[in-house]
């Protein structure tokens, strides 16, 4: 395991010169495509679409708890799955003690997701 | 070591757009912003792992459940629940309480000499687990119990239950 | 640090995009050839030989087209959104080794952007942030189909990372690191590759993969026939392009990551058996590499001309109720079959 050493800040240079390219060949793009274009605004053709029908209201009405279910659940689960990468990554060192440590803990976690399967907080019906 | 002053003016100017901006989306993406410059931090100090989980709960998982929020609450409202005097000066008592908090923690501070990691691999994640899964174990089951906690209590929160038929 | 090895980055970062951009590029072509066999009818023919023209001129009517920013839209938000998109897409595949080392002039050049520690969670990390770009683009258009599809794409994209996540799990254990690069490295040959130890892991990782690129059968955040264009019916010109790409750029982003992961990467059977000197088996390996890219961007096509569209519910329950209890399962199997053998062997 001692081979992973010598990871210095410098390994992550490249990354950050990576998303300068990125970010530089976004933002021409968008403001190539804005200089190029035509330009020609009615105001029919600035209102929403909604399949040639009359816009009723506005879009940004409150979405269903469903979604909100979802992201907090995905929360919770991602923090796990952060906690298991240093387990993983040691894996054989820690052998057995380590295999049943995270077996409680994942155990504990399966426990509250059996509760919210049973508790129907997933159904889409 | 200019770089990290200059990281964290970035940090402390986003973190004020954060409070500042009046559009909740905006103060979202400037917490990311924000958790992104925090990222950058981690990584000037070589905590690799602490970094990129920085990177994916803050700003890959938190923040999206905060955007969830705010389209689950209704903006286009124009009649924002008026701010009582009684919040205000609630308001007003906390923030003094975090700034005697601060300031009280700042003189009990003392100077160090410039950090110097006795081993730079400390923040890599195969040291990370090994202290993790031995000295820690007790906290790190416990926290297990923290988020079993936590998903009950969400179920419970969201989900009504169902009226008997 | 030499000005020398932040130019080679450059260089390299350079030629890794425009490969990335060019091929994102004619995976549209390649798919609506893939589309025209699979229905026995020829595809697009008509710009150059083989319709081999036809991405430059897509790519070139995208800029002439006019840009509609709808009169209810958060004007700055509208334009953030495929930005973000982009972004995030064009930087994942900054840790991906795309090939040994060369050797030029008595340097060794690595055919890697940059070897983190953490290259595993880093690109955990960008698809996490890919979300943003959506679910923004979405909101910010102010229109009902978009911000539904914002919405399903978002949680669609969240109830899988976990999946994906916990599949890993299984194959960090069996790898014992997180760089890249060793991961590759240890996969030498052909029976060495992870696909042998984990198929399993495989199989729930692809599944998810297709679901955070949303290609069908998971495609619900923008299915014509329901939600008109999904998060993007709003958009116009470049602007809906750059969407567009960024989700053929995934799709060959996860190709790589799968082959890298599972596939051996760069590594082809009897590679060091042939008595090639090192540049010229790291040229075949980044073609072999490529050619294994190529196979699973095609894989995506063809599951496309194949498979119907999951209803929304069943796409949750898949996600959820098979896929995280399949990746624990899969989980403690690899832990007690290796510590089985560890011990007994």
């Amino acid at each position: 395991m001692e081979a992973a050493t010598n990871s210095t800040p410098v390994d992550y240079l490249p990354i950050l010169l990576q998303m300068l390219v990125a970010v530089g060949f976004g933002v021409t793009t968008i403001i190539g495509t804005h200089l190029i274009g035509p330009k020609l605004r009615t105001e029919n053709k600035l209102s929403s679409f909604e399949s040639g029908i009359e816009v009723i209201g506005n879009a940004r009405q409150p979405v269903s708890i469903k979604y909100f279910m979802v992201a907090i659940l995905f929360v919770i689960f991602d923090v796990e799955v952060i906690f298991m990468y240093p387990w993983a990554v040691n894996f054989r060192s820690l052998g057995m003690e380590g295999l049943i440590e995270m077996f409680i803990f994942m155990g504990l976690l399966l426990l509250g997701f059996i509760y919210v399967i049973k508790k129907r907080a997933l159904e889409w019906d | 070591m200019s770089l990290f002053y200059f990281v964290a003016f970035l940090s402390i100017f986003f973190s004020l757009m954060v409070i500042i901006t009046k559009n909740p989306v905006h103060s979202v993406l400037y917490l990311v912003i924000t958790f992104f410059t925090f990222t950058v931090h981690y990584v000037l100090l070589n905590a690799q792992f602490l970094a990129v989980v920085n990177f994916i709960v803050y700003m890959g998982a938190i923040m999206v459940l905060f955007l969830f929020v705010l389209m689950l609450l209704n903006l286009n409202k124009e009649t924002e629940p008026m701010k009582s005097v009684l919040i205000k000066v609630i308001g007003a008592v906390a923030g003094m309480c975090l700034l005697v908090t601060v300031a009280g923690s700042i003189r009990a501070m003392e100077v160090s000499d410039p950090l110097i990691l006795k081993n730079p691999d400390i923040g890599l994640v195969s040291s990370l687990g090994k202290v993790l899964f031995n000295e820690f174990l007790l906290p790190f089951e416990i926290s297990s119990l923290l988020l079993l906690t936590a998903m009950v209590g969400a179920v419970l929160l969201a989900k009504k239950e169902q009226k008997s038929i | 640090m030499e000005a020398i090895f932040i130019i080679e980055k450059l260089v390299l970062i350079v030629v890794v995009f425009v490969l990335t951009l060019v091929i994102a590029m004619y995976s549209t072509l390649a798919e609506r050839k893939v589309a025209g066999f699979m229905q026995d009818r020829k595809g697009p023919d008509r710009a150059g030989p083989f319709g081999i023209l036809q991405p430059l001129a897509d790519g070139g009517k995208f800029f002439f087209k006019e840009e509609i920013i709808p009169a209810g839209a958060h004007k700055g938000l509208f334009i953030a959104g495929p930005t973000i998109a982009i972004i995030t897409a064009c930087i994942s595949s900054a840790v991906i080794p795309w090939g040994q080392s060369l050797q030029i002039g008595g340097r060794t050049v690595e055919l890697q952007v940059a070897d983190v520690n953490v290259g595993v969670l880093y690109i955990f990390g960008v698809i996490a942030l890919g979300v943003y770009g959506i679910m923004l683009g979405g909101w910010a258009s102010n229109n009902k189909f978009s911000l539904m599809g914002a919405i399903r794409a978002a949680s669609q994209s969240i109830s899988y990372e976990v999946a994906m996540g916990l599949s890993i799990i299984a194959l960090l254990m069996v790898t014992q690191t997180l760089s890249l690069k060793e991961i590759v490295a240890q996969q030498e040959g052909f029976v060495n590759w992870n696909i042998w130890v984990q198929p399993l892991g495989f199989i729930i990782f692809m599944t998810c993969a297709f679901a955070e690129c949303n290609r069908v059968p998971f495609d619900l955040p923008e299915c014509e026939t329901e939600l008109v264009g999904g998060y993007h019916t709003e958009y116009s010109s470049m602007k809906l392009g750059l969407y567009m790409f960024s989700e053929y750029i995934n799709m060959f982003v996860s190709s790589a990551v799968m082959s890298t992961l599972y596939f051996g990467g760069y590594n082809f059977p009897f590679m060091y058996d042939l008595g090639l000197s090192q540049n010229w088996i790291t040229v075949i390996g980044v073609l072999v590499f490529f050619l294994k890219i190529f196979a699973f961007i095609f894989f995506f096509m063809w599951i496309r001309w194949t498979l119907p569209r999951f209803r929304y519910d069943q796409l949750m329950n898949l996600g959820w109720k098979i896929l995280i209890p399949l990746a624990i399962a899969n989980i403690v199997l690899t832990g007690v079959i290796t510590l089985i053998k560890d011990t007994y062997w």
